[in-house]
């Protein structure tokens, strides 16, 4: 089992994300996918946060408490799910929307700059596909045909060719 | 996007998008409703796809006058539906109870939030279980399903329909803020491999048919709309041809047949789930949400050497009383788990209280019961 926390900014494709990967996981990858997000009054700009539980068999408990995997694309998803982040797991975030980080050692920790390649790319908007195509080749967590397919289904047809781009740069992103 | 009524396949779908396509698949063409939070996906769902496939949605002003557009629509020969949250029901009841005195058939989700009042708009709660049962004034029955994940409320929606059209009256989906907005796999078979229950229409002609009258079933046929059958049918106590007679004789033969048409068929209407219950000595019971995030806390009980099983019931009105009695007779009790303070393990305590131990484990909402928590419990009845 994986439970996979992605945390941002309303407005970053926090809750698309886990849409794609739990899509990607139960109808591509034939395992099982929860995916639950917060619901609250936040509005673009604020935090958000979404969850996707994967499993081979059904998923019992759809929630995440602790998580073995966390994509932070903001300072403060970061600092409030971190803790919560099991030893031994696998951190990916945004190098340039995390300043401040704190000891990694307990963790595999791992940082791409999505924000600016998104904007060199020219739409800020798929630097959530980008930290996805990261965090694909990070953790396996689905396999890259499935990431594809599900977000072929998922994005405006007109974008897909830019979204396919941004998620093969953040899939063979070296960190520096 | 999508090709209309031949939707079928495997989907990552929300659970209340799966709703209002399991409302779809079942033959409703009508959503009557006022948007509230965790409901208003599945209204914006049916806004969607209805005028697609013909059928009619309408933002009514307010609850109440949604309920009764969707009784309107059932009687114009219509398969309906309202989605709403407590707070919607609370509204609705007056003409629910309207619903089940003039046995029309109709569903109504009720994507629970925690309350009372308006509560916690955007969290869960299964607090609105004796509100289903008990919301309108008067003696009726009521068939209340409650769905564990966004499969279920596909199918349980197609259920509810189903055991709706069969016994004319309003039927509940009890769902919840997590199962209404939690994302799942939802498989969804060619429409021609549903078992869909269609409305038993009269055959007898106009004049000749009452609209009450019972031909030695518990159930009465409809009359089809537009089919030059002219009745009455009215709130107050009616005879067979549906006029209001107001005697304590008609209300005999009135009220007790509303109640009578579940208690006789509970075998029918009664869907349960049951884990490894066979060999149990405690036995927890939970519905909904919580029969999913009591499994880890069944689990670690189980490794401590407590033979524990899970009974879910599917569908929570009736109450699946055979059942639990026959259990109680060769456990050492029961535990109950709901996200309210103590609601069905009032039903449970009545049935099984009097053979063995019945725990509540209370919540008032807004988050899930501690594993720790549940695990004493199981404790506690394991050693007496």
């Amino acid at each position: 089992m994986q439970r996979v926390k992605i945390s941002g900014f309303g407005g970053q494709g926090i809750i698309t994300s886990s849409f794609i990967v739990g899509k990607a996981v139960s109808i591509f990858d034939g395992k099982c996918a929860a995916m639950t997000q917060d619901y609250g009054p936040e509005a673009r700009g604020g935090s958000c946060s979404s969850q996707v539980v994967i499993d081979d068999k059904e998923v019992d408990y759809p929630l995440v408490d602790e998580s073995d995997i966390l994509i932070a694309m903001s300072q403060e998803g970061y600092d409030k799910y971190l803790p919560r982040l099991i030893d031994g797991g696998t951190l990916c975030f945004d190098a340039d929307l995390v300043g401040k980080t704190q000891n990694h050692s307990r963790i595999n920790a791992k940082g791409i700059p999505a924000t600016r390649i998104a904007e060199q790319l020219g739409k800020k908007i798929v630097a959530n596909i980008v930290i996805l195509g990261f965090a694909t080749a990070q953790t396996g967590f689905a396999t890259v045909q499935a990431m594809k397919s599900s977000i072929e289904e998922t994005v405006p047809e007109k974008f897909l060719d830019l979204n396919i781009k941004a998620f093969d740069i953040g899939y063979n992103y070296k960190e520096e | 996007m999508f090709k209309p009524s031949k939707l079928h396949g495997e989907f990552f779908m929300q659970g209340d998008i799966a709703c209002a396509e399991g409302a779809l698949a079942a033959g409703c063409r009508f959503l009557g409703g006022y948007p509230i939070t965790p409901a208003t996906e599945v209204a914006e769902r049916m806004a969607y796809r209805l005028p697609i496939l013909d059928g009619v949605f309408i933002q009514f002003e307010d609850e109440i006058a949604s309920i009764a557009g969707v009784l309107g629509a059932s009687w114009a020969g219509v398969k309906a539906l309202t989605s709403t949250s407590g707070p919607g029901i609370s509204l609705m009841n007056e003409n629910i109870g309207l619903g089940m005195m003039m046995e029309t058939p109709c569903v109504i989700v009720n994507v629970q939030r925690a309350g009372p009042s308006t509560g916690l708009p955007t969290t869960f709660a299964q607090s609105d279980i004796m509100q289903a049962r008990f919301g309108s004034h008067g003696d009726y029955g009521v068939i209340a399903l409650a769905p564990k994940s966004p499969q279920e409320m596909f199918d349980l929606t197609i259920t509810a329909f189903n055991y709706s059209e069969k016994y004319r009256m309003p039927v509940f989906v009890l769902a919840d803020a997590v199962v209404g907005h939690m994302t799942e796999k939802v498989i969804i078979p060619p429409v021609e491999e549903l078992e869909i229950f269609e409305r038993v229409y009269t055959t007898k002609k106009p004049g000749d048919y009452k609209p009450y009258e019972l031909d030695g079933k518990n159930v009465p046929d409809f009359a089809k709309a537009g089919d030059g059958y002219r009745f009455h049918t009215t709130g107050l106590t009616h005879d067979e041809r549906g006029y209001p007679i107001m005697t304590e004789e008609t209300q005999w033969k009135c009220v007790p047949r509303l109640m009578e048409k579940i208690s006789k068929h509970v075998d029918d209407i009664v869907l349960l789930e049951e884990r490894d219950t066979e060999d149990a000595d405690v036995i927890v019971i939970a519905y909904g949400i919580t029969s999913r995030t009591v499994l880890p806390a069944i689990a670690m009980a189980r490794e401590k050497g407590i033979k524990v099983g899970l009974l879910r019931p599917i569908t929570i009105w009736p109450f699946p009383e055979k059942r639990i009695t026959e259990l109680a007779k060769k456990v050492q009790g029961f535990v109950v788990p709901e996200i309210n303070m103590g609601q069905y393990v009032l039903e449970v305590d009545r049935v099984a209280g009097k053979y063995v131990p019945v725990k509540s484990i209370p919540h008032p909402g807004g988050g899930f019961h501690k594993f720790d928590d549940i695990v004493k419990a199981i404790e506690e009845v394991a050693h007496g």
